[in-house]
Parts: C-alpha cells; sequence; structure tokens
C-alpha cells in the first residue's frame, strides 16, 4: 500500500513535467499576446515592443521555459503581468471561494444523489424512478448558467432569501458564508446530482440482481440492510469512480458558475487570465489543477480499498 | 405561518444577528457606494496604461492641475493662477493653497513638474509638450515655469487632458518612476485614498474619502470644479456578467452599474427603483480603421471608396440599436465638442453603394480581398464588422473576416506583414469622445508612418497642420486648424468614423448627485 502511494506521487513529477512544456508551448505558439493587451487601443508598436522586453518575451522561447521553470523549482511561480503581483499569492486568495464552492458541490451531490439512486434502483419503474430519469435528464440537459439565472430570479430577486451575488469568507462568519454559497452549490450540484444518481441507480440494480442480495433476503434480513449492506456497499466502486470524475470535472463547472454569481475564486482567475493572456498566471494554474486532478484520482483509488476488500495494490 | 416563510424568516433572522455581531457592520453603517464599474482594475498606474478603468481610479485618488468641463473649457483645478508672456514662450503657474497628498506631505510643485515630465514619457499629446520644452524651473514650493523653445497654443489642453493618459500628480519620489515601469506606491492628492492592502483584484476595489482634500468652491462641471465627497467610501465590486450586474442592481446589492448592456435599458427604465444616468454625455464614437501599408487600402481612391461604401445608420443600429442612445455625426471629432465640423468633404456619413462601385471601378481594384478582423468576446463592437463587411460587398469589395477574441485581435493588428500572411487591412474599435477631442489626441490622426498609430499612414501633410494647430494661438485659430486637419484626413481617408452612442450607468434612486464627466467620476454624489 505505501509503494503504491509513493510510486503514484512520484508519478505526479513526470505528469507535471509533460504539463508544464504542453501549457508553456500552447501559450506561446497560439495567437494573442500580452503586451498588445496591456499597452491598450492608443498604442504604438515600440510601446508594445517594450512591454515585451519587459515581461522577457523577447527572449528565446527555450530561455523563457528555463527561467520559468527555475523559479518552478524554487517554488516560484512568478509575476501577473497585469496585477504586478505573485501568481501563489493571487491563487492563494482565490483558492478559498473555489474551494468553498467544489467541497459543497460534492458534498451535496454525494448526499443527494446516492440515496436519490439507491431507491430508485430499489423501486425501479416506480414513480421515483421515473421522477429521477426525467431529472437526470434535465440536469444533463440545461446549462448550469441556466439553472443559476432562474435560482437567482426566484429565490434572490422574487423571495430575496439569498443574496443575488459575492462571496463573503468564512472568516467573516459561518452563517454569511453559508447563504453566500447556497445557490451557487445548488446551482452546480444539479448536473452532479443527476450524474452520480444514474450511476447509482445502474449499479445498485445490477447489484439487486445478485444471487447474495436474493440469500440475504432468504436469510429475512431487513430490507434497508440488504438494500445498505449488501447491494450499496458492493455497488460503490463504480459510484466512487464516478465521483472522482465528477470532482474533475467540477473545474469546469465552477468556472461557469462564478461567473454567474459574482465569486471571486479560481474560476474566475481562469478566465481574465486567458482573456489577458496572462501567461504566468495561466501555468500556474494548469499545474494546480493538473496536481489536483492527480490526487483526486489517486484518492479515488485508495477509496477502494476500503470499498472492496477484494482489491489489492 | 406557511412553511417557506418560516424558512425565509429565520434565515433573514440568521443573517441579520451574524450580520450585526461581524466586524463589518461597521462598514454598513458608513455611507458606502456601490458600483460595479464598466471593467476589472488590474494596472493601478494611470499613466503606464490608457485604459479607461485605470484611468477613472487615477480620478479617484488623484488630482489635476487643470480639468475640462462638459463644454470643453479647461479650467484650473489644483493650479490657483497662471500666465503666460507675450512671446507664448514662458507658462508661469500657481498651484492652490492648503494642498496636500495622502501621506500627509503637503503637494509641491516639484511633485507638479516631475509628474508632468512622467505623463510626457507615455502619453502622445505630453510627448509634444515635451518636444516644445525648453526649460523647466520651480522658483518657490508652489511655482513652476514651463520655457519652451516654441509657441504651445494647446499648453492648457494638454495640461486640463480629461482622459487616457490623464496628467495626474504624484509625489516627485513616485513621479521618479520610468513611465515604462508601473508605480509601486498608489498615494495621491485626489478626494479619494486608496489603501492596497484593501485592494482585492477581480472582486474589490476600495476608496475611502480624503477628510482633508479641499474642494475648490466653484461648482462641479466635467473634471473642473468642486469635488466634494458625500459618502465615507466607493466600492467598485467586480462583477463580469451583464446578467449578474442587472440582477445586483434591481436587488440592491449595488447602487450603480456604469454601463449595463444596451439590450437591458428597456427592462431598467421599467423598474422602479432605478434611473438612468449618463456619466458621459458626450459619447463614444466607432471606428472603421484602414491598414494603408497593403493592398487594397494602399490605395486611397480605395480607401475613399471604402469611406463612401460605409454608413453609419446601420452600424448604429445594429450594435447599439436602442432608440435615443445612437446618434448620426458626420464630424470627425465628436459632435457636441469644441472642435466638431460639418465640413467633411466627400464623407457623407450615408452609405452609397452605387457610387462607391464606381469609384472602386475607378480606381483598379483588382479583388484583392480586403481581411477585416472580427473581436467575438467584445459585446460592445462584435456586430461591427458583420454591418462593415455586408456595406462594402455591395460596393463590391470582397471581404474576408477572420473571427478571433480582443486579445488576438490586438496582437494582429500589431503585425505588419501581408495580411496573407498573418497581417490585416482593417478593424474596428470604439473610442470615447474624451480621447478624439483634437487631432492630437485623435489616435488616427497619427501620420507618422511605420512608427505611428496602426493602420500606419504616413502623410507629411496631417502632421504639418498639426504643429500649426499646436502653435496657434486663440481658440479661432485652434477650431480653424481643427477643421483644415479633418478635412485632410477625410480626403486621405485616414479611417472612417461610424456614428456616436452612448452608454449610461443605471442607479438606484437613492443615489443622486452623479456627474456627467466624461470620465466616471463619483464625487458629489449623495447616498440616501
Amino acid at each position: 500500500m505505501l509503494r503504491f502511494l509513493l510510486q503514484r506521487l512520484l508519478a505526479i513529477i513526470p505528469v507535471l513535467m509533460v504539463v508544464a512544456v504542453v501549457v508553456f508551448l500552447i501559450l506561446r505558439l497560439t495567437p494573442g499576446d500580452p503586451a498588445a493587451v496591456i499597452a491598450g487601443n492608443s498604442a504604438t508598436n515600440d510601446e508594445i515592443e517594450r512591454i515585451r522586453e519587459q515581461l522577457g518575451l523577447t527572449k528565446p522561447l527555450l530561455v523563457q521555459f528555463g527561467i520559468w521553470v527555475g523559479n518552478l523549482l524554487q517554488g516560484d511561480f512568478g509575476y501577473s503581468y497585469y496585477l504586478n503581483k505573485p501568481v501563489t499569492q493571487l491563487m492563494m486568495q482565490r483558492i478559498e471561494p473555489t474551494l468553498s464552492l467544489a467541497v459543497g458541490t460534492i458534498t451535496i451531490a454525494i448526499f443527494v444523489a446516492i440515496p436519490l439512486g439507491t431507491i430508485a434502483a430499489w423501486r425501479m419503474g416506480g414513480w421515483l424512478d421515473r421522477l429521477l430519469s426525467m431529472f437526470s435528464v434535465a440536469g444533463f440537459s440545461v446549462p448550469i448558467f441556466v439553472v443559476g439565472y432562474c435560482l437567482i430570479w426566484l429565490f434572490a430577486i422574487k423571495l430575496n432569501w439569498f443574496p443575488v451575488q459575492g462571496y463573503k469568507r468564512i472568516a467573516e462568519g459561518f452563517v454569511p458564508w453559508i447563504m453566500q454559497l447556497i445557490l451557487p452549490w445548488i446551482t452546480l450540484s444539479t448536473i452532479y446530482v443527476a450524474l452520480i444518481a444514474r450511476v447509482t441507480r445502474a449499479s445498485v440494480s445490477e447489484a439487486l440482481t445478485e444471487d447474495y442480495i436474493r440469500t440475504a433476503r432468504a436469510k429475512g434480513i431487513r430490507e434497508s440492510a440488504v438494500l445498505l449492506r449488501h447491494a450499496l456497499a458492493n455497488a460503490a466502486v463504480p459510484v466512487a469512480t464516478m465521483v472522482g470524475i465528477g470532482v474533475a470535472l467540477l473545474i469546469g463547472g465552477v468556472v461557469v458558475t462564478e461567473t454567474v454569481y459574482a465569486i471571486p475564486g479560481l474560476g474566475s482567475l481562469t478566465v481574465d487570465a486567458v482573456l489577458n493572456r496572462d501567461f504566468p498566471v495561466i501555468q500556474g494554474l494548469v499545474l494546480l489543477f493538473s496536481v489536483s486532478y492527480v490526487l483526486i484520482n489517486l484518492l479515488v483509488d485508495v477509496s477502494y480499498l476500503f470499498l472492496d476488500p477484494r482489491i489489492r495494490y | 405561518m406557511k412553511r417557506r416563510n418560516i424558512l425565509s424568516t429565520a434565515l433573514t433572522a440568521a443573517a441579520l444577528a451574524v450580520a450585526m455581531l461581524s466586524p463589518i457592520a461597521a462598514h454598513a453603517q458608513a455611507k458606502t457606494l456601490k458600483v460595479i464599474p464598466h471593467a476589472n482594475l488590474t494596472v493601478l498606474d494611470p499613466v503606464w496604461t490608457t485604459a479607461f478603468i485605470t484611468r477613472n481610479h487615477g480620478y479617484m485618488i488623484y488630482d489635476t492641475l487643470f480639468g475640462t468641463d462638459l463644454q470643453g473649457v479647461v479650467k484650473p483645478q489644483m493650479v490657483d493662477k497662471w500666465s503666460v508672456s507675450k512671446d507664448n514662450l514662458l507658462w508661469t503657474f500657481t498651484l492652490r493653497d492648503g494642498l496636500e497628498f495622502h501621506d500627509g506631505k503637503a503637494v509641491t510643485s516639484e511633485d507638479a513638474v516631475a509628474s508632468l515630465k512622467r505623463w510626457g514619457s507615455r502619453d502622445s499629446f505630453g510627448g509634444a509638450l515635451m518636444r516644445s520644452i525648453d526649460t523647466w524651473a520651480t522658483p518657490d514650493a508652489k511655482t513652476f515655469t514651463i520655457k519652451l523653445k516654441t509657441p504651445f497654443g494647446v499648453m492648457l489642453d494638454a495640461l486640463g487632458k480629461p482622459s487616457s493618459n490623464v496628467p495626474f500628480i504624484m509625489p516627485a519620489r513616485i513621479a521618479a518612476t520610468p513611465g515604462t515601469e508601473q508605480i509601486k506606491e498608489h498615494i495621491g492628492s485626489g478626494p479619494y485614498k486608496f489603501n492596497p492592502a484593501d485592494f482585492k483584484p477581480g472582486e474589490r476595489v476600495i476608496y475611502t474619502k480624503n477628510d482633508k482634500y479641499k474642494p475648490r468652491t466653484e461648482a462641479p462641471n466635467g473634471t473642473t470644479g468642486g469635488k466634494v465627497v458625500k459618502v465615507d467610501r466607493v466600492e467598485w465590486v467586480i462583477i463580469r456578467d451583464a446578467q449578474t450586474q442587472y440582477n445586483a442592481l434591481i436587488a440592491g446589492e449595488v447602487d450603480i452599474v456604469e454601463q449595463p448592456a444596451f439590450e437591458q435599458y428597456a427592462s431598467l427604465k421599467t423598474q422602479k427603483d432605478i434611473e438612468i444616468f449618463d456619466m458621459s454625455p458626450a459619447g463614444t464614437q466607432f471606428i472603421f480603421r484602414f491598414n494603408h501599408m497593403h493592398p487594397p487600402f494602399n490605395n486611397v481612391k480605395i480607401r475613399q471608396a471604402a469611406m463612401v461604401a460605409l454608413g453609419q445608420e446601420a452600424h448604429l443600429k445594429t450594435q447599439v440599436g436602442t432608440p435615443g442612445l445612437f446618434k448620426f455625426c458626420k464630424s470627425m471629432y465628436p459632435c457636441g465638442t469644441p472642435f466638431a465640423s460639418d465640413n467633411t468633404g466627400i464623407y457623407t456619413g450615408t452609405a452609397d453603394p452605387k457610387k462607391a462601385a464606381a469609384m472602386l471601378k475607378e480606381a483598379g481594384y483588382d479583388g484583392t480581398p480586403v481581411v477585416l478582423m472580427r473581436p467575438t468576446d467584445l459585446a460592445a463592437i462584435a456586430k461591427l464588422p458583420l454591418v462593415a463587411k455586408q456595406q462594402l460587398e455591395a460596393a463590391g469589395f470582397k471581404v474576408d473576416m477572420p473571427q478571433m477574441d480582443w486579445a488576438t485581435l490586438v496582437a494582429r493588428r500589431a503585425k505588419k506583414d501581408a495580411p496573407a500572411a498573418g497581417g490585416w487591412n482593417a478593424f474596428m474599435t470604439a473610442w470615447t469622445a474624451g480621447d478624439i477631442l483634437n487631432p492630437i489626441t485623435m489616435a488616427m490622426m497619427n501620420a507618422t508612418g511605420d512608427k505611428g498609430w496602426f493602420g500606419w499612414q504616413d502623410d507629411p501633410q496631417i502632421e504639418a497642420l498639426k504643429v500649426k494647430f499646436i502653435a496657434a494661438a486663440n481658440d479661432a485659430e485652434k477650431k480653424k486648424v481643427a477643421e483644415e486637419i479633418q478635412l485632410r484626413a477625410m480626403e486621405t481617408a485616414t479611417h472612417v468614423h461610424l456614428g456616436q452612442y452612448n452608454n449610461p450607468a443605471a442607479h438606484r434612486k437613492s443615489v443622486t448627485g452623479l456627474m456627467g464627466a466624461g470620465a466616471q467620476v463619483y464625487w458629489n454624489v449623495t447616498k440616501n
């Protein structure tokens, strides 16, 4: 187990190396020049060139890459071209809103979707199952921003229960933090509830057809125990995989949700950085997201050990 | 009580309880004006960039020697009195009493000179002034003189320049930073103070009232007059999404949206708590810029044909749409400003495809495609190229319209390569009136060839006329020369202007005293 963990953690290094090279090259080879954006509408070519020199963009690509990697190895992600602030500082400022959004979303998704999917499988063909199918289709089909705007219209503008936008740090108080995040959590969790509930339903319904379920029922075990201890426990591996995929996919949803609710998180930082071609910020964020993906995958793999005793690494 | 009412009450009570216990409650009691600015503030140095949002930030924390009122008249601001010698070569300026920077130090003539020098190293108008200066002197802490090599008739226009780059005054030690580098301290003597520790880029910018600011006694008008602060603090809340901006305003979470989306005005006007107010009444102008370097627009006759092919009305109706927010303006200088003139030569502002087709034929157009770049992510101008393409094609032009984001467009427009090799023939953009008030600040009238503005027109005659404009002794002469330059610009088809529009702010009725100043400024504003 320890060896497995060590191997997987060491595997992060080559992954990050590949990501670093790819993101660096993609940014330099795609059209767009941060110096031209910074210079503004009334700039001249000389002014743009002067800014390019200041930013180090006139140096050969290999030299630029060497400088960036050299700094990275010392824990320095560089400075934002626009904000004149260290990339690490910017990411640290934005990480709390995004983490709050992501953790809350996935928690809601798990606690709503798994019971929903399990019950739907148990009562397959019943009204709850049909309702879940309808909800799943809607959850997949309706874009996140539409869900967001509808929730804002109803709960923030008409009923005035929650704020329309913004974020309050947890240090400013737990209740304001929750009030600010309830609508974004519901918005973003819709698609994950749909996704995880469907997979749970399929896995549990398959498990319910197994011989050991029939045996358990024949032994007179309570239906709830059959469902939870036997069916759901055996269906947990695909569900855990789906939760892991869901967490990884959250990044995209976070960008949209942060925009709709004006949450100053990593998603909006990414959008700004891409639109302005703020290379150091984009590079730092992509590396951060890559590490997150790898760690989430690792966590999912480790969870298999606990969910299915037959699995050994 | 219904269940949802119970929930609502419980949540509201909990929120209130927490709010009362929260340290931020103190801010709630202070009068805070919450504004959604038109853009995200990223760069804090108003000399280093021409971004309007940074200009507006500058107006919050810095003051200027002169300001420009809504009628385009330059008036003193930090300056108490000034004089010019009979030969128009020696200017003397004396600062007002009681001017103080936010760090408690008095504003001196040394600060003014250092700030002007730094501004002149970046700004085109400032650059023209610097080239005319022989020597600077600071005979005492409140007086400075400028000795010129040649008369500079637009001295006050330069020092009172209302839009980017504005000659803001900062402490000399900060102004000593080369114009090519961003300043690291943000200390002004303006009506609001800025604490960098409170600055959260992409989230919030906070300004607090400068209690020591001594406003002028005159009524505020444009960027002139008394800058009286009537709120304790101003918060710029950064919200990118237009619909979320609208929702936040309706819900009362913010007080002002600086630039709502055009399609929202109809709905905003129906809201009982909301009013519309134009903070930039002189408006903004759409333009079509030619690349003078490459075929087909290196041929003046073909540029003129394009000028005749393009009409204002379709562009304005398509891009802005809302009646009352756009207007036809024949003049290159914005209508309603001092140098506006209807003497525009061949330009009528109305599309005439038949005449354009005849001109195109006469010019010997060989069907070379026009590469017209379209920025898809900039909603304020994204529809313009669609109209231009249609109008040019109606006159017989072949048009290629590559679509790209604005960051790609600004990088590509800096390329001098042939269009087929990654260059371009035309792009469209918009300029606020403050940037195009006269031929010196109007980027399109920079006709210095490959050292000039994108499109790189080379026309010594325009440049010579600009020198004449700078040296003009009085307003009548300035206006005459400005008109001559306009005619020359029309004759050589520097660019095509495509009408004016306004993008007024939406604010809650609890806010009064908003100013029309060209830039978005927040002095004189009261919140009830």
